[in-house]
């Protein structure tokens, strides 16, 4: 198995008036899910060069960051993947958590756990709708956003926003989850097997997705990681690498999970890696809800964790605490840390560097789409046109992240 | 476009409202937008069309992703300054009658991002028709402003609408100029000369940092 | 899926520290354990070796460059600018940091494009947002700020707001 390659008769030629020509799939597309530029130098319908154009979303986040406590920048994190924005809550907190040295409670971290799963079948679920819609099957993008609604709705219960929720705190959690969370999570995964049966029966027998997907956008183990994929792009060349099994956080060495691998490498084993990484997070949802317990849901750390409403009523250090957090931030001790977490599209690492004020130095997102996209022209040269579409549907890019 | 300002003008001032009752009744039954998704806003967009909150009950049957077939553009996301030029291309090519909703914080007035890279608002660079708040909006807001837009199409007269001759349109964006050059800035180690824009917002301006 | 090697605890050097420190103690110009992580700070001539031999040692395998991360540490400081590698091995699963510290005159630095192909666009945006300069890079340009913008965005001198609003002309 290696990578996609261009067919030796066909060589790159400069030459206008040549049989070649080069075209821009613009930023404004509806199958380059976002704001994405590709330069593709066609011949016929046969993509001989293809170079992504990047940066037409760039936020300055990174920039943003040093300009705000490092509370406020939860909220900035929501925003750069936002499909899968507990993730990067996630990765900023505990980042910030390491450099504190603080310990989360139990069921902070259970709830951690929970929701970031959800999170990861949302995420999978927009990009099978998208992917399926992109490659022609109209019906699974509805059928998708169907079972999305429900997880958007839980997400919503527990923090207040569906799409950018920020629950999580330097420390622990915003809120406990409320009442009544726990039947309606139940009864979401329990009828979930049955949505993933259903999405296996519109497309996974279909030969036309068969025929679409297989043997589409090959790359080989060695350059998936020569050129950095992690994720599920990497699983799907047969590599057996999960963040949560090799730097385990957040108590993820706990749950009972196998992580899916394909040994192909192009976009019908990466669709299978990501059907199969749902029916996993089905499990390891399941396996923390039972788990929940009482319990706090904040670290011990009356300097960094703000009190809670009732005792800032009544108590005054509670109050000045309260104040003092609010107002003028903690004060991070200096140094820096690089804390990856499995997200949903791979490696997401986040390299904090504090001088010890209340505003981090520098912070710096390793995006797994932009590593992942970097590699598209390694698994699309020699391929048509139309399987461009399908490759970076199979890449799950989103731009928020590429360009931050 | 050309069919009814034709009419338009060969019939008499009184006759046209019963003509601009029936254009506009259509041209509200069926906007359709053009694709232009560009970050978070761009999925509950998404959402808003999705079978339980359904767009497409409203006339927004499909998102044409040519613009040359589409009514309405909803600027969903924040546009970035390498993105503007393409937006108001792509309004430009958009032909009359047109519409334009700036949906979420960001393309509204830059939203959370205060910063070098946003434009802070994308009616600096397309007219907007309806704003609508939220990061990102529920899909009922999108709705709703959907609901607002047909309700000002409805206002409209039919002679309100003329395409834009070509000169004018030309001048917005000249053609080629999508920044695409070769690089060269990047090497020199050069600043503007112009003072840094760090007009405080208000609420910064009562303490220092 | 068991690493054939546990990652190190806080206080024992990590299996990278000492493969260098046994092998090339010139380029080991200081190491700091902190937080759990290892840090070497390489020189600037020796940054290439430096990968290059902690990606075939048999004792480190560090295969996967995971980032390299520009950062500014301030208009007075010195040096000012540092970049940042961090390397993981996907069979041993530890981590390890290289740092370059860079004055602010002389940003250059050697390129790993030839160690690890996903170097390639990681130094595009540190040169993108920092204006350190890669010897070597094949395609050394802009990637995430419009190709004609002038000045790096993310050095501290660089104000958040820009320096003008966004106008059509």
């Amino acid at each position: 198995m290696s990578s996609a390659t261009i067919p030796p008769q066909f060589e790159i030629v400069d030459r206008p008036l040549d049989t070649q020509m080069t075209i821009s799939m613009g930023p404004q597309h509806p199958s380059t899910h976002g704001v994405l530029r590709l330069e593709l130098v066609l011949d016929g319908e046969m993509v001989v060069k293809a170079t992504p154009d990047i940066g037409y979303l760039h936020t300055g986040m990174e920039k943003l960051f040093e300009y705000k406590k490092y509370q406020q920048g939860i909220v900035i994190t929501d925003r750069m993947d936002y499909l899968n924005p507990l993730g990067n809550n996630l990765a900023y907190v505990m980042a910030g958590e390491k450099l504190l040295g603080l310990e989360i409670p139990e069921r902070a971290q259970t709830i951690r756990v929970l929701m970031c799963e959800l999170q990861r079948i949302g995420s999978h679920l927009v990009w099978l709708g998208t992917h399926a819609l992109d490659i022609g099957a109209m019906t699974v993008f509805f059928y998708c956003f169907r079972e999305r609604e429900k997880i958007l709705n839980l997400i919503e219960a527990a923090s207040g926003g569906r799409l950018t929720p920020s629950y999580f705190r330097i420390g622990g959690l915003m809120m406990d989850l409320p009442a009544g969370f726990d039947n309606r999570c139940k009864q979401f995964l329990d009828y979930f097997p049955t949505a993933l049966d259903e999405f296996h029966k519109l497309l996974s027998g279909n030969k036309i997705f068969q025929r679409r997907t297989q043997g589409i956008g090959r790359i080989s183990a060695e350059d998936a990681i020569d050129w950095g994929l992690s994720g599920p792009c990497l699983r799907g060349s047969g590599i057996n690498l999960d963040i949560r099994r090799a730097n385990p956080y957040s108590g993820y060495e706990k749950y009972d999970f196998e992580v899916p691998t394909e040994p192909d490498g192009d976009v019908w084993a990466r669709y299978m890696v990501r059907m199969r990484e749902m029916k996993e997070s089905h499990k390891i949802s399941t396996q923390a809800l039972s788990r929940l317990q009482p319990g706090p849901i904040k670290a011990d750390a009356p300097k960094v964790v703000l009190p809670d409403r009732e005792a800032m009523k009544s108590h005054m250090d509670a109050l000045i605490h309260h104040f003092l957090i609010v107002a003028e931030g903690f004060d991070v001790p200096a140094g820096e840390v690089y804390h990856p977490i499995e997200a949903s599209k791979g490696e997401l690492g986040v390299y904090m560097r504090s001088d010890g004020g209340p505003k981090p130095s520098r912070v710096h997102f390793r995006g797994p789409s932009f590593v992942n996209l970097s590699a598209l022209p390694v698994m699309s040269e020699g391929e048509m046109v139309a399987d461009i579409v399908a490759i970076i549907g199979s890449l799950d890019i989103v731009l928020g992240e590429i360009d931050r | 476009m050309g069919l009814e300002n034709v009419i338009a003008e060969a019939l008499p001032e009184v006759l046209t409202t019963r003509l601009d009752s029936l254009i506009n009744w259509a041209r509200k039954s069926s906007l359709w937008p053009a694709t232009f998704g560009l970050a978070c806003c761009a999925i509950e967009m998404m959402n808003a069309t999705s079978s339980r909150n359904d767009l497409a009950r409203f006339g927004s049957e499909v998102f044409r992703a040519s613009p040359r077939q589409a009514d309405v553009m909803i600027v969903s996301g924040r546009v970035s300054r390498k993105m503007a030029p393409v937006l108001r291309r792509i309004y430009d090519q958009m032909p009359e009658p047109k519409w334009v909703i700036s949906m979420g914080a960001c393309a509204t007035s830059g939203g959370v991002f205060d910063n070098y890279a946003i434009v802070q608002g994308v009616d600096k660079i397309v007219p907007v028709d309806v704003y609508i708040p939220g990061c990102p909006p529920r899909p009922e807001m999108l709705i709703h402003a959907v609901m607002m837009l047909q309700d000002k199409v409805m206002n409209e007269s039919v002679r309100d609408r003329r395409d834009i001759p070509e000169e004018e349109a030309r001048e917005a964006v000249v053609p080629g100029t999508l920044p695409i050059t070769d690089g060269s800035t990047a090497q020199q180690n050069t600043l503007p000369e112009s003072r840094p824009y760090t007009i405080a917002s208000r609420h910064e301006r009562r303490r220092s940092t | 899926m068991t690493p054939e090697e546990t990652p190190s605890s806080d206080t024992a050097p990590s299996p990278s520290v000492t493969a260098l420190q046994r092998e090339h103690p010139e380029w080991v110009r200081e190491v700091i354990i902190a937080f759990g992580e290892t840090t070497i700070v390489v020189p600037r001539e020796n940054i290439a070796d430096a990968c290059t031999f902690l990606k075939t040692s048999p004792e480190t395998r560090f295969d996967f460059l995971a980032d390299i991360c520009g950062a500014d540490r301030g208009v007075e400081e010195e040096p000012r600018f540092e970049v940042n590698y961090h390397l993981f091995s996907t069979t041993k699963y530890h981590r390890v940091r290289l740092k370059v510290l860079l004055n602010e005159e002389d940003t250059h630095v050697p390129t790993v494009t030839g160690i690890w192909k996903t170097a390639n666009w990681h130094e595009r945006e540190t040169f993108d947002l920092f204006g350190v300069i890669f010897d070597g890079h094949p395609d050394l340009r802009r990637i995430l700020l419009p190709d004609d913008w002038q000045g790096h965005a993310l050095r501290k001198d660089f104000p958040l707001r820009g320096y003008e609003p966004y106008s059509l002309k």
